[in-house]
């Protein structure tokens, strides 16, 4: 099966936030408030169900990297366009009752908009908080991956409309590599902090949208070690037989000592 | 205008945005500076949610209140059954479970984002999914207590017959057993999440919907006037488990659990455990032996088990709230 991947990197980012406006034109996803953040010039803030782009706007103190300079407060400008992480393991593919979160054929993470009945369970189980309920709607909508765009063979729409190219879209094991060879480059060229941001070695095992970072992956927001929340299920169910076995005796013994008489 | 010529326009806008954003926007170090940003907590992006807090509404705590008085009402009932707990008792707490399991659809319905699609819970059978198990257990639930229910207004009517009885003990068993999992089902659906304060406490919280659950159930009983041994038993018992819960959270200060001692949700979970726990224990201690004492427990513990369920919702919406949290939580581990 191909899969398809996202390779976003943040060093070549500009922050021109062409891919939020592509994204939002070509899905015909709603506006969502025009709110001035204060956080430097990103005022989406971040990724829900009618941001399926988000441009980030990280102001770092002075580390190697695209210097503001000129300034009291020297810092490091980075840029970042986070997106829905496509995961192997996907937390809200297994939590969907109603099976309208499915794997495609090119491995993304797909809502069906016509099966959602919206109850809410993918918002709490994606440990990259991406997916989300839209009020107004009441179903829950993430990034399509462009499936619409992909099945009639054409690239999705942020990926086109990047100026730089910080937006890759192709082939998964290709782009692991070209993320490789990018990292590698970066810090021959002194960004000692360049890193891949994909979290293969966790329950997760990997993402098909994933990142070239400078720094921690915190800053962005990114959990450095997250979980597919299944992986949890065991413990939980375990705790909820033993205890259930336990009120029964309980019961049995309340009950032992009484006599009404029954059928 | 033809698929092609609409697919062309498309791609000529998407060109176009592409043009205009590589032309406008410069690169970093030629822009003007903004202010340092003095409110950034470096461990995380500007101090903003990494993760998206629950978005159920009131309907949900609701719910797991009254599935697990509903399906712990009809447990009850059964185990009353084997030991011939008497017949006015039994009759209640099935009618209890009926009451429950048709209250219940109602509440999930209202609380989705699309109330006409809740058919749609029942497509997949997906055990990886606690949401949909919980349906299939609800319904389950909901059918075996009916069951249960028919056959036992059928025997009280004199419609004396080996195989009504045996309907009734089949109804009786399979409500009894998906009540369980009905009551207990709920905290594993809370627990088995992204959010941290939830799964961090993956163990406790079935063990403490089902404790709520037949506390619950039994306190519903001594309201209804069933002051027996067996429900102050159950009493003491549910108001001592929850008693202990209560201590493990006040000693057991983990980071995670911070919105579970601060906040809307600490303070609300804070009275919820006291009212379930050492108030319910020591007024039954002290007024257990007077029916208006019993009355006052059973509210008493009935009142902090709503609570309770509704504190750790907010909980988890403080919890999803703190990005700083989540990434301690996962350096650790």
């Amino acid at each position: 099966m191909a899969v398809s991947a996202f390779l976003t990197d943040a060093t070549l980012c500009i922050g021109c936030k062409a891919c939020e406006v592509a994204c939002k034109e070509w899905n015909e996803v709603p506006e969502d408030g025009l709110v001035l953040s204060g956080f430097s010039y990103d005022n989406t803030k971040a990724l829900g169900a009618s941001t399926w782009r988000h441009v980030m706007f990280l102001e770092q103190p002075e580390v190697a990297g695209p210097q503001m300079a000129d300034t009291e407060d020297p810092f490091r400008w980075v840029f970042l366009s986070d997106v829905c992480k496509h995961c192997a393991n996907a937390g809200c593919l297994e939590a969907c009752p109603t099976g309208a979160i499915v794997r495609t054929e090119v491995a993304s993470v797909f809502v069906q908009p016509d099966v959602c009945n919206g109850c809410g369970y993918c918002v709490v189980s994606c440990p990259f908080g991406v997916i989300d309920k839209r009020p107004e709607d009441g179903r829950a909508f993430k990034c399509t991956f462009c499936y619409d765009r992909q099945k009639a063979g054409l690239i999705p729409a942020c990926a086109k409309a990047c100026p730089t190219q910080s937006i890759r879209f192709g082939d998964l094991e290709e782009l692991h590599e070209r993320g490789e060879r990018r990292v590698q480059e970066l810090r021959d060229r002194g960004y000692d902090d360049a890193r891949i941001y994909d979290p293969r070695e966790t329950s997760v095992g990997g993402i098909h949208a994933f990142f070239v970072i400078l720094g921690e992956p915190e800053a962005y927001n990114l959990p450095p070690a997250p979980d597919v929340p299944t992986v949890y299920l065991k413990s939980a169910w375990t705790s909820a037989l033993v205890s259930a076995a336990v009120i029964v005796v309980l019961i049995c013994i309340a009950f032992a000592f009484q006599s009404g008489g029954t059928f | 205008m033809t698929p092609a010529t609409k697919l062309k326009a498309t791609e000529e806008r998407l060109e176009e945005i592409r043009k205009s954003a590589g032309e406008t926007s410069r690169p970093a170090d030629s822009l003007q500076p903004l202010a340092s940003p003095e409110n950034a907590k470096p461990e995380s992006y500007y101090g903003l949610p990494a993760l998206k807090p629950p978005t159920w509404t009131w309907e949900v705590p609701l719910y797991f209140f009254l599935g697990g008085i509903a399906g712990m009402s009809a447990c009850t009932g059964f185990i009353a059954q084997l030991f011939h707990g008497g017949s006015a008792l039994i009759r209640f707490c099935l009618w209890t479970g009926l009451v429950g399991a048709a209250l219940c659809p109602l509440l999930l319905i209202s609380d989705l984002g699309r109330p006409m699609r809740f058919l749609n819970m029942l497509r997949v059978f997906k055990l990886r999914s606690a949401m949909s198990m919980g349906a299939w257990i609800l319904v389950a639930f909901s059918n075996c207590v009916f069951l249960a229910v028919v056959c036992f207004e059928l025997l009280l009517r004199g419609f004396t017959n080996p195989m009504l009885i045996g309907l009734l003990w089949l109804g009786e068993a399979s409500a009894a057993l998906t009540g369980l999992l009905l009551a207990g089902y709920t905290g594993v659906l809370v627990g088995a999440t992204a959010i941290p304060v939830w799964s961090e406490n993956r163990t406790l919280l079935p063990a403490h919907f089902l404790t709520s659950g037949f506390g619950g159930a039994a306190a519903i009983l001594e309201l209804a006037g069933f002051l027996i041994p067996a429900t102050q038993i159950l009493g003491f018992a549910a108001s001592g488990i929850e008693t202990l819960i209560e201590i493990l959270l006040q000693v057991r200060k983990r980071p995670v659990d911070s919105p579970l001692h601060h906040g809307r949700s600490g303070r609300a979970l804070l009275i919820a455990g006291l009212l379930e726990g050492p108030a319910a224990l020591l007024l039954r201690v002290f007024f257990g032996s007077d029916p208006t004492g019993r009355h006052v427990v059973a509210a008493v513990f009935l009142i902090g088990s709503l609570l309770s369920r509704y504190a750790w919702i907010w909980a988890g919406r403080a919890s999803a709230r703190d990005p700083g949290a989540l990434f301690q939580l996962q350096h650790k581990s």
